[in-house]
Parts: C-alpha cells; structure tokens; sequence
C-alpha cells in the first residue's frame, strides 16, 4: 500500500489576522505556522494508521518554499517515513495540484489524502483538481476510510445523515472530523524526523488561474445588547421584531 | 454571457439552489440550469421564477460520483457556450467544481459572498481565513467557475416557470457506489438550518441536554455544539461547529455555555444575529454577540423556551 498526503501550512488557529502593503498581503508578523489541522488530524493520522494494519509507505508532499521545512519535519516525526517539497511558491491551489498530480503520476500511489480544507483558504479544491488531473476518483470530506484489499469503503456527512460509499484504488480521498484522532509526536519520532529522507524536486511548468488582489476584516459588531436573564419575553420580542430572526 | 448553474436536487429543491439562480440573475446573462437528482420536471420548471431561461436534466448521472457530474456539466457547458458557470457551496460542489476547474482550465473561486465585480476585470469576494477575513480573488481564465456560499443571497422570484429538457450527459460510468444511507428520522440537517441552538461545556454533562432540545424544538431550530463536547462524546461529531468542524451560516445562533475561544468562532461568525447565554459576564463571546444574557443556562434555557412557546401560540 501506496499513500501519498498532501499537506499544506496554516496560520496557527489562534493567529490575529491582519494584513500589509495596502491590504494585498496577509501579515505574518508574529504569525505561527503549522501543519493545517484537517491534513494532520485526519489525512496523515488515518493513513498512518492504514499503513500500519495494511503494511506499506507513506510519503508526505507540499508545495513550498525551504522555509516550509518545519511542517515537513512535523508530519515525518508524527510518523510518516518521507516527504517531498516540490520547490514553488503555491500561487493558487490550481498551480498545487497539479504540482502534485505531475508527481503522483510517475509514483503510483495507491491512495491519496488531503484535508478537507486549509483553514485559511477554506477552498475545498485541491484534493479535487489532483484527481481530475490524474483522472482518478475522489470521495470529499469522508469521515471515515476502510481498506479491504483493492476496495474502499468510506463515509460522508450529507444533508441530513450519513451516506456509505465504495471506490476502488487507485483513489483520491478529502479527510474530515471523524477519521481519526489527533497524535502527538514523541521524543523519538521528533529524533527520527530528522534522519527521514526529504525529496526536493523543481516545479513543473504550470500556469496559476486565480489571485488573491486584496483582503479585508469584517466590519465590528456593533456593542451587544444585555437583557435581563428574567425577561426571555423581551429578548424573543427583540429576535422579532428588531433582529427579524423569528 | 451564458451562465451555466448546477443543481443536485434530491428529493426537494433546496433553498440552496434557487439562491445560485437568483445569484446568476443578479450577475446578468442567459441563465440555464443544469440538474442531477431526483426532482420532477414541475419542479424543476419553477427555476423559471428565479431566472433560468431552460433546465436541462440528466437523472441517470450518480450525484456521489464526481467524475460523472463533472462529465456531465463540461458537456452542457459546451453546448452552451458557458462562460461562467455557478455552484452552490456544498458537499457536491466541493467534489465537482474542483474537477471542473481542471477539466475546463477554468479559474475555480469557492465561498463567494457576492457578486463579480467586472469594473477591472473579474474580481469576486470570498470568505478566507474561516471567516475572520475576507479577500477579493481575480480570475485570470476566459472560463470561470464560482461557488456561492449559502445564505449569501436570499431567492428572489422575477420571473415564471420555465422549460425543462431531458439531457445526455455522456457521463460513463460510476466509480462510486453508495452501499448505504443513513438519514435519522425527525432532525433538522445543521448546514441548512436557520436557526440553531448550541450549546458548550457550561452544559457539564450529555444527561442535561434536554433543556437545550426543548429550545431548539419549541424554535423549530437544528442543535450544534462546541468541540470539547463533540470530543468527550457528549454529542456526535456532525454538531460539532468551529474551524475545525461546520461552518455556519444561520440566520440566528444562541450559544448557550460556550465561551467563544477563536476557533469556535470561526465557524459561527457568519450567523445574521449571535445570542450568548453565559454565566460569566467577561466570556469573550459577548464581544461577537448581538444580544447577551448573563444567567445560568439551567435558569435561562427553560425561561427562554417557555417565551418562545408563547410567542409561537399567539398570531403575530
Ligand atoms: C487547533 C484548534 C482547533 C479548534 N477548533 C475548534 C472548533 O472547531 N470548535 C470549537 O468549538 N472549539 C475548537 N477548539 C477549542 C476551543 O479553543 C475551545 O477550547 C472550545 O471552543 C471551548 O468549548 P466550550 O466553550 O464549550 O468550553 P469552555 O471553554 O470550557 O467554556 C464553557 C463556558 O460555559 C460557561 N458556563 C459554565 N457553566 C455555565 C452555566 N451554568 N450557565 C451558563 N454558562 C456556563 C463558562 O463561563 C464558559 O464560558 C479548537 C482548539 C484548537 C487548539
């Protein structure tokens, strides 16, 4: 078994968002990077766990810069044995995957997992591009992700419920809440991290379809309006006839 | 310009999709829809009212495959001349539009909140950073693909029923194969609600839930819940809402319990009105609240269920 896990660098969740150069840059000042809670929690744990009961290899991948180097050694210490950093700036998630596809293509991965989503895009389109450029199949935001022999068996939240789905391999999988439990890297895979081996590999010759002009912070609310924690009556009159809610 | 919408319509229309046609309307053009599911064609011709000028249906194509709705939609947008075609935000859209964009080579922008700004070329507002930003994202592909965030637009009706086609799409075959459905009785799905109550670890236990059901029920409204609480089992995973579960975007949240770390706002922050129920008067939630209740949910929820009942048996 064959896995590839894409993964991408957030902001830490608890970064304040703030942006530069008239609003056309986001701020990294004080910012602390980390690997994107969905690719880590949920993609590299499940595929760790299904390397480990199935037997197999799990190679990481991201698209980015030298200074990307801390995540990698994140997701190698939390157990996957290695990683390659095609060497781009990630200009849009277009220009990502098919990075990554050019590169899966000539590896022959069984299986290939994402995040849902970065936190700070919040895109959803990467995993997707990756298996239309590889003309594979692709379930999105499985929460959970069986193999037996060359068959998959996932799940996905849908309006209302739960649907169950098969594919076969070679497949493209989107990770969600559900798949697996986060894992804390210990002393020795943080030692072991750092021996793993780290492909470096030049881009491929892809154009970018989007960018990102300018950003902005939504306006404040406006202050909160306290009510008596006796009168629920005034706050359902508020709700109707103020706010319009019910 | 020729506007392709998609719309995945098991057994009902959802209120989703008749916001990407008016959304499509607003942008102006000739709007034609282009269906999977399971819908009637009487249905489906009152797409008509929102703005699509035609709807063409193919029932046969499998709405959990991806490869085969993609197939499906690059050949309507081929046939008619689509330059722009509109998604809603949801669980299909974040398979399909994705495939699209590669297929199409067509610039994807996912979580508009508002029409394209044409003025200098094509520039569309998207929510970025779990919604504590937002960013304008440029287009650079003749082609365009625009996934609409739910409840960014209300439906407008503007005009009336229209045709509906039977359409091949030439999707092939099925990759995907649903073995199973899960759809518990009775509850109402959490990212179409408009009004949801949630609740956090001021609750202490699962056994207290009760008093956070009897609101929801006496609302009409879905429940949710923090993370710690989804985690410790308190309540399944799909409540769970914040960064690293659902996003929302109800017309009104009442967090009960909840103290309103970054994370958990994140995903709630999109709500039209936030009502915060909170023993401790400095809980950082009151900061994103519109109204505030400082009281013990155990004394405000039942209070504030028994007003809801009475509002709700009077006419208004
Ligand atoms: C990477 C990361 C991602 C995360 N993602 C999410 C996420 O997606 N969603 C999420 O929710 N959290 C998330 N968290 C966790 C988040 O930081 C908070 O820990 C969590 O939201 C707190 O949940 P809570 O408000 O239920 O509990 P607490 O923080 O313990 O707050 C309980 C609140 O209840 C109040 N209270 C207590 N008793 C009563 C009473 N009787 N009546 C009224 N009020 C009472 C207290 O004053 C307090 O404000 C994430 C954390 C990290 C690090």
């Amino acid at each position: 078994m064959k896995i590839l896990v894409c993964i991408s660098k957030s902001p830490d969740t608890t970064s304040k968002i703030a942006f530069t150069d008239g609003n056309k840059q986001f701020d990294e000042n004080g910012v602390q990077y980390i690997v994107n809670p969905y690719d880590e929690w949920y993609a590299l744990v499940r595929g760790l766990e299904l390397k480990e009961t199935l037997g197999g290899n799990l190679t990481i991948i991201t698209v980015g810069s030298a200074a990307d180097e801390a995540i990698i050694r994140k997701a190698l210490a939390i157990g996957a044995d290695d990683a390659v950093r095609i060497d781009a700036d990630p200009k849009d998630a277009y220009f990502t995957a098919v990075q990554i596809a050019e590169y899966a293509k000539t590896n022959g991965f069984d299986l290939i997992l994402t995040g849902k989503e970065t936190i700070n895009y919040n895109g959803s389109q990467v995993a997707g591009m990756i298996a239309e450029a590889m003309d594979l199949p692709f379930v999105s935001l499985a929460t959970k992700l069986d193999i037996n022999g060359t068959t998959a068996r996932m799940e996905q939240e849908i309006v209302g419920g739960v649907q169950v789905v098969e594919a076969s391999l070679p497949l493209v999988v989107s990770c969600a809440k559900g798949m697996a439990e986060q894992r804390i890297p210990n002393m020795r895979g943080i030692m072991a991290a750092r021996t793993k081996p780290l492909t470096v590999v030049a881009p491929a010759a892809v154009e970018d379809l989007t960018a990102y002009v300018e950003y902005g912070l939504p306006a404040a609310k406006s202050a909160v309006k306290m009510i008596d924690p006796n009168n629920m009556d005034e706050l359902v009159a508020l709700l109707h006839n103020e706010a319009k809610v019910i | 310009m020729n506007i392709l919408v998609y719309i995945n319509s098991s057994n009902h229309l959802a209120k989703s999709a008749l916001e990407a046609v008016t959304y499509a309307k607003k942008i102006g053009g000739t709007i034609t829809v282009v269906a999977t599911g399971s819908v009637d064609d009487s249905t489906l011709a009152t797409l008509g009212e929102y703005g699509a000028e035609r709807v063409l249906v193919d029932r046969s194509v499998a709405t959990e495959d991806s490869q085969q709705v993609t197939r499906m939609i690059a050949k309507a947008a081929e046939s008619t001349g689509a330059e722009l075609i509109i998604f809603s935000h949801d669980l299909v859209a974040k398979a399909v539009a994705s495939r699209l964009s590669v297929r199409l080579k067509a610039g994807l922008i996912s979580g508009a909140v508002d029409v394209p700004n044409t003025a200098n070329g094509f520039t569309v507002k998207v929510n970025v950073f779990s919604g504590k930003a937002f960013g304008f994202v440029s287009v650079k592909s003749p082609k365009k693909i625009i996934s609409l965030l739910p409840n960014s637009f209300q439906p407008e009706k503007t005009g009336s029923a229209c045709p509906v086609e039977a359409f091949d799409g030439a999707a092939g075959t099925a990759a995907i194969k649903v073995v199973e459905t899960k759809i518990p009785e009775g509850e109402i799905p959490l990212p179409e609600a408009e009004l949801v109550v949630s609740a956090g670890r001021g609750l202490k236990g699962p056994e207290n839930w009760g008093i956070v059901e009897d609101l929801a029920k006496a609302l009409g409204a879905a429940t949710a819940c923090s993370r710690p609480v989804a985690d410790i089992g308190w309540r399944p995973h799909h409540e769970h809402v914040g960064q690293t579960g659902v996003a929302i975007r109800p017309n009104l949240y009442i967090a009960a319990g909840i103290s309103g770390a970054i994370q958990h706002l994140a995903g709630v922050n999109g709500s039209k009105v936030i009502v915060v129920i909170n023993t401790d008067p400095e809980a950082p939630f009151f900061k994103a609240a519109d109204y505030g209740v400082v009281g013990d949910v155990f004394e405000v929820l039942p209070k504030l269920t028994e007003a809801v009942k009475k509002f709700r048996s009077t006419p208004h």
